[in-house]
């Protein structure tokens, strides 16, 4: 069936991928490599005449910083949470949306509305909805509270800002794997006898699970990036200060660009990390599933 | 007893839907109401307006960065979209139709980029933009959104093409068709709903961004909107000008939810095309 490649359709083939492969590169691959050898040198955009090569001096800066492992910590707290949320609110959805069928248009179209909606908007919307003189959350629950002006609190409203946003992309993605597990199966566990739990808990799910990791690969690292809704709710104030925003503000803010770069490298690396725990996951799954 | 227990899930399953709609829907229609708001009301935190006054989106049309904003952001993430898609499709086709190496390659590749974080590169690309010229500028923009969209479009576009039973074309050419016809006639309308799809999908990420924005961006020459809300500076410097930054949210919101209102089954096939396929 397999045929030899034909020379003049292989060359065609990289004739039409070539200028997409050369734009990526251009914008992250080369990128990359640059903010690596920046972060080898002592390079303040406010003091150019300063630079110097200082090998990994900058990791060590910002290895032994308390701001790293801090901005790290809360990081991995507001994407834990919120793709912790986002999956069990994400399944409840799917399953009322692939059962349901009144107004069944009008539920699938207004779950895309978060999707479609600017984050920085959320953020903006839901900031004010907390905000104790112009949100009405505060009279709605009965309380009085600055809800961003404390640690536990603003990171509350920050995770339930990215659940809000992000939820509907999780629904539609275990959705979509939701209808892919055949009816009979379930008939035939229903006519054995099991309660609609079991059959969620022994059939459905095991019968998801590849959908289920891609959907939390995606999310994780998705929310590992979180800056818009920080940026917008605290700017970082009350210890919510993420690895993104520390990334930022060296470059951006305070024009360093060799700590900032050594920052977005590290970045770079816990992203590796996190998709190479999860593809280590997802293979020994479909392995053993092979095996079975 | 059968008939009670049927009516109860039915019930359940009704109940589900509407809390469903008010969740997805909640913050939109509070925006809505806050901008609706006149000035004297916007701190009364009630949730439905007492009085409705359109002076906030009136404060807009004479705003100094809002106008500018919203026609930088429509330029930038048309264009971006336009030729993501464009890149996209030669790429998308070439690995659907054509056998050569490195096809796994491209996908991989796209892959990556799509789990690559951007603020990895604001500082190398804030540095290189500035010595090119293309620091505030629409291309400076432009060319990060095309690239950082392109994975999507790329997934998107193949699992499309994949199911486009290309040999019809070969059907028509049989029948007297000049190639050109073939195509336009036949494969075309075929794969226009893919195009269009991939289409919807960059231009809302181009239209969300905001890191890109506020690191590659400082004037109206190229701020986009996301960029402006988050900078607004109200009449005076430490009054949040609450009720031009709820006109403004709706205001931008309103033509991306159209956008998804009518084609939201495209949308979601989009959405899921690569993550369940692939």
């Amino acid at each position: 069936m397999r045929r030899e490649p034909d020379p003049s359709e292989e060359r065609l083939g990289w004739l039409l991928c070539t200028p997409a492969v050369l734009a990526m590169l251009l914008v992250t691959a080369y990128p990359l490599l640059y903010a690596l050898w920046l972060s080898l040198f002592r390079y303040d955009l406010r003091f150019p005449d300063e630079r110097a090569f200082v090998g990994l001096a900058n990791y060590v800066h910002v290895l032994t910083s308390g701001v790293w492992w801090e901005s790290l910590l809360n990081t991995l707290v507001i994407t834990l949470g919120s793709v912790a949320l986002e999956l069990v609110l994400g399944m409840s959805l799917a399953l009322v949306m692939h059962r349901v069928l009144f107004l069944r248009r009008t539920v699938r179209t207004s779950v895309l509305v978060p999707y479609a909606m600017i984050t920085v908007v959320a953020a903006l919307a839901w900031k004010f909805a907390f905000d104790p003189v112009t949100g009405f959350v505060n009279p709605w629950l009965g309380v009085e509270r600055a809800w961003l002006t404390e640690t536990w609190s603003a990171f509350l409203v920050i995770i339930l800002t990215e659940v809000w946003k992000t939820t509907p992309f999780m629904a539609l993605l275990l959705l979509a794997g939701l209808t892919q597990v055949p009816q009979d199966l379930l008939d035939a566990a229903r006519v054995d006898g099991a309660t609609a739990v079991q059959r969620f808990f022994r059939v459905t799910l095991p019968l998801m699970k590849t959908t289920l990791m891609v959907a939390l690969l995606f999310r994780t690292l998705d929310a590992f990036r979180i800056f818009d809704t920080v940026f917008v709710q605290t700017r970082g104030a009350q210890g919510t200060e993420t690895v993104s925003m520390v990334g930022y503000h060296a470059l951006v803010t305070r024009l360093n660009l060799g700590l900032g770069s050594a920052v977005s490298v590290l970045i770079f690396v816990c992203v590796i990390l996190i998709a190479l725990l999860f593809v280590k996951g997802l293979g020994t799954r479909i392995r053993r599933s092979e095996e079975v | 007893m059968r008939s009670g227990s049927d009516l109860l899930e039915t019930l359940f399953w009704r109940a589900g839907s509407l809390l469903i709609i008010g969740y997805a829907l909640l913050p939109v229609v509070w925006i809505l109401a806050l901008s609706l708001k006149p000035g004297a009301d916007l701190n009364d935190r009630r949730f439905i307006p007492a009085e409705i006054s359109l002076e906030h989106y009136r404060a807009l049309v004479t705003d100094l960065q809002f106008p500018a904003a919203l026609w930088n952001s429509i330029g930038i993430a048309l264009i971006a979209t336009l030729l993501a898609v464009l890149l996209a499709m030669f790429a998308a086709y070439a690995i659907v139709r054509l056998r050569f190496r490195g096809r796994a390659l491209v996908l991989g590749g796209a892959l990556a980029i799509a789990m690559f974080p951007p603020v990895a590169v604001i500082g190398p690309l804030f540095n290189l933009w500035r010595t090119l010229g293309l620091y505030d500028t629409w291309p400076g923009l432009i060319l990060p959104y095309m690239t950082f969209t392109l994975p999507l479009a790329i997934w998107t576009l193949s699992a499309f093409f994949r199911e486009i039973p290309w040999d019809l074309d070969q059907a028509a050419r049989v029948d007297g068709a000049t190639p050109l016809q073939a195509f336009w006639r036949v494969i075309a309308p075929l794969a226009a709903p893919g195009v269009f799809t991939a289409a919807i999908l960059v231009f809302i990420f181009a239209w969300n961004d905001f890191l890109f924005a506020a690191a590659l961006t400082s004037t109206n020459q190229a701020r986009t909107v996301p960029a402006a809300i988050a900078f607004f500076t109200g009449s005076s410097r430490f009054e949040m000008p609450t009720g031009s930054i709820a006109a403004a949210s709706v205001v931008v919101t309103v033509p991306v939810t159209a956008l998804v209102l009518v084609f939201q089954r495209r949308i979601v096939s989009g959405l899921t095309a690569g993550a369940v396929k692939g």
